[in-house]
């Protein structure tokens, strides 16, 4: 690790004038899961770590039926976990958060470090770049694309969006709310998320300057939601393929559908089709499969990931009749 | 690294004999003094500097372990992990993979499970941390470990300090897990001998023997 200055900021306002105007001269510390291990790796090699450890009121968990749900950015996955009004109000969020399977990482990680981790490509992990190049040239294609995107994988991004939370929060409509040196701003999740074009970008629609503060979600009463997960190994590893479902429900069939995929494209995919397989629909056997089969269905795998096309299909099915079966 | 680890490194103590470890520690000082030199100090980023701001240079550290303080100077970039290892000689959380992942250097963060390797010492500043050596002995054994002796739950033991931290942890949590639930709750920790078996049968064992009672 080379070393760096480390500033651990009394409020807001002073942590943002400590953060550079382009990235790689400051990172933000929040639980270190990712980044001091990045650092170790000269993944990036920040000239500045500003720790956000002081800054208290970015930890809280608030709920209320009329605003909905606000996490702080610095709460951590078991402050997620043990929330009594997000176990009874967003089911699923409890499920993807299950899905972090290390008492470690849930008690040091954090919910914004979470949305706001580095991909595990493990070219990128072995310092090729973001997108993977050596020479100019992209390495993936011809590669070990294992783990690889099977959506949205033309390039020049190949790897996929690895949080776990967000393609639950982004069925929820959740919003992420920024601070910077103008002030805060607020983005829906789904756009926070964007595909890099060059190596220098992220994978994020924020600002070298800018610190992610809280997430928003609206509370949504009735909807049955459920996240399924499809692991090598039930101990802490990324999922191949998860699904995150948000059914609206008028009688037994489906109103109003979400659908969104993690771990299989460079950024949480929604899925029109799946959707579109189940709107107006009764939730059963066949009509969950269908929606499986509808998600997959515009996948455009590489050479070594063709599994997870039937990965896909099947996560989306088994969260489909989960959500169906429990509430919200 | 190495040259980080080193630096910090003390002269092996003097004690009736030499140790494994203290040859060890007294070879990588001589081996890495080249490698010293080379060590980068990154000039200020851009942002206005602040009071606020420290290093890269060794700055003062308060670090509070197992109850005792101590007053250390450290790079901000030194983990927790080595702090303990190289500083304080508390060796018992161990360097594996380093990178937050197979969870032999777990300790406690005001009783919560960490991966000390992905903490930096600075940052462990004002809160209480426990290692190994804090929750018992050999001739004081805590629950957990006695369980894990009753069921053989380690093989070459190299992982076995994070287990026992990581099984203690978890029980605070978890004081009547069913055995799914241990499985998922220990998947923060890998043993590469395979003796998860053993573990699991451990910790439900030690949940029986702590309830009521006091504990590490």
């Amino acid at each position: 690790m080379q070393a760096f200055e480390y500033a651990a900021p009394k409020t807001l306002h002073e942590a943002v004038g400590l953060l550079g105007s382009s990235w790689g001269e400051t990172e933000i510390l929040a639980g270190g899961t990712d980044l001091v291990s990045a650092m170790k790796d000269q993944i990036t090699t920040p000239k500045r770590v500003v720790s956000l450890k002081h800054l208290a009121e970015l930890r809280r968990v608030e709920f209320s039926p009329s605003s909905g749900l606000r996490i702080g950015a610095l709460a951590t996955i078991h402050e997620l976990l043990d929330s009594k009004e997000v176990q009874e109000n967003y089911p699923g969020l409890i499920q993807a958060a299950d899905g972090i399977r290390s008492e470690q990482l849930r008690a040091m990680g954090t919910v914004g470090g979470e949305l706001l981790q580095r991909p595990r490509c493990w070219y990128y992990r072995s310092g090729f770049g973001l997108l993977a190049e050596y020479k100019g040239k992209p390495l993936v294609p011809d590669g070990d694309n294992r783990y690889h995107a099977i959506f949205g994988n033309s390039g020049p991004a190949y790897f996929v969006s690895p949080s776990s939370l967000a393609p639950m929060l982004i069925c929820l409509q959740a919003k992420a709310r920024l601070h910077g040196p103008s002030g805060s701003r607020e983005v829906e999740l789904s756009k926070f998320f964007v595909t890099p074009t060059s190596a220098n970008e992220r994978e994020h629609d924020i600002k070298p300057n800018e610190i992610l503060t809280e997430i928003v979600v609206p509370h949504h009463p009735g909807v049955h939601m459920a996240v399924y997960e499809v692991r090598q190994k039930e101990a802490l590893d990324w999922p191949l393929a998860a699904a995150a479902v948000a059914l609206h429900m008028s009688g037994n069939s489906v109103s109003k559908s979400a659908v969104v995929l993690g771990h299989v494209a460079p950024v949480p995919w929604p899925s029109p089709e799946a959707e579109e397989a189940l709107n107006g629909k009764e939730v059963s056997e066949e009509t969950a499969e269908a929606a499986g089969k509808a998600a997959a269905s515009k996948a455009t795998p590489l050479s070594k990931n063709g599994y997870k096309v039937q990965l896909t299909s099947v996560a989306v099915k088994r969260a489909v009749l989960a959500a169906a079966k429990g509430g919200a | 690294m190495r040259g980080k680890r080193d630096k910090h490194r003390r002269p092996p103590a003097a004690k009736g004999g030499v140790t494994r470890r203290d040859f060890l520690r007294g070879a990588g000082v001589t081996v890495s003094g080249g490698l010293l030199v080379g060590t980068q100090v990154g000039k200020a980023a851009q942002a206005p500097a602040s009071s606020a701001v420290a290093g890269p240079g060794a700055v003062p550290v308060t670090l509070h372990v197992n109850g005792k303080v101590h007053r250390l100077q450290l790079e901000p970039r030194v983990t927790l992990l080595e702090a303990l290892r190289n500083e304080l000689d508390l060796t018992g959380a161990k360097k594996v993979c380093d990178r937050g992942v197979c969870g032999s250097c777990t300790v406690f963060v005001d009783r919560r499970p960490a991966y000390a390797c992905d903490l930096l010492a600075i940052e462990a500043e004002g809160h209480q941390i426990t290692t190994i050596e804090g929750i018992g002995s050999k001739d004081k054994l805590s629950p957990v470990m006695h369980a894990f002796v009753e069921h053989d739950a380690q093989q070459c033991g190299f992982c076995t300090p994070g287990f026992v931290m990581a099984c203690t942890a978890f029980l605070e949590r978890n004081p009547n897990p069913t055995l799914e639930e241990v499985e998922k709750g220990l998947g923060g920790n890998l043993c590469r001998c395979g003796t998860y078996a053993g573990i699991r049968l451990a910790v439900l064992d030690a949940a029986k023997a702590m309830k009521g009672g006091s504990h590490a």
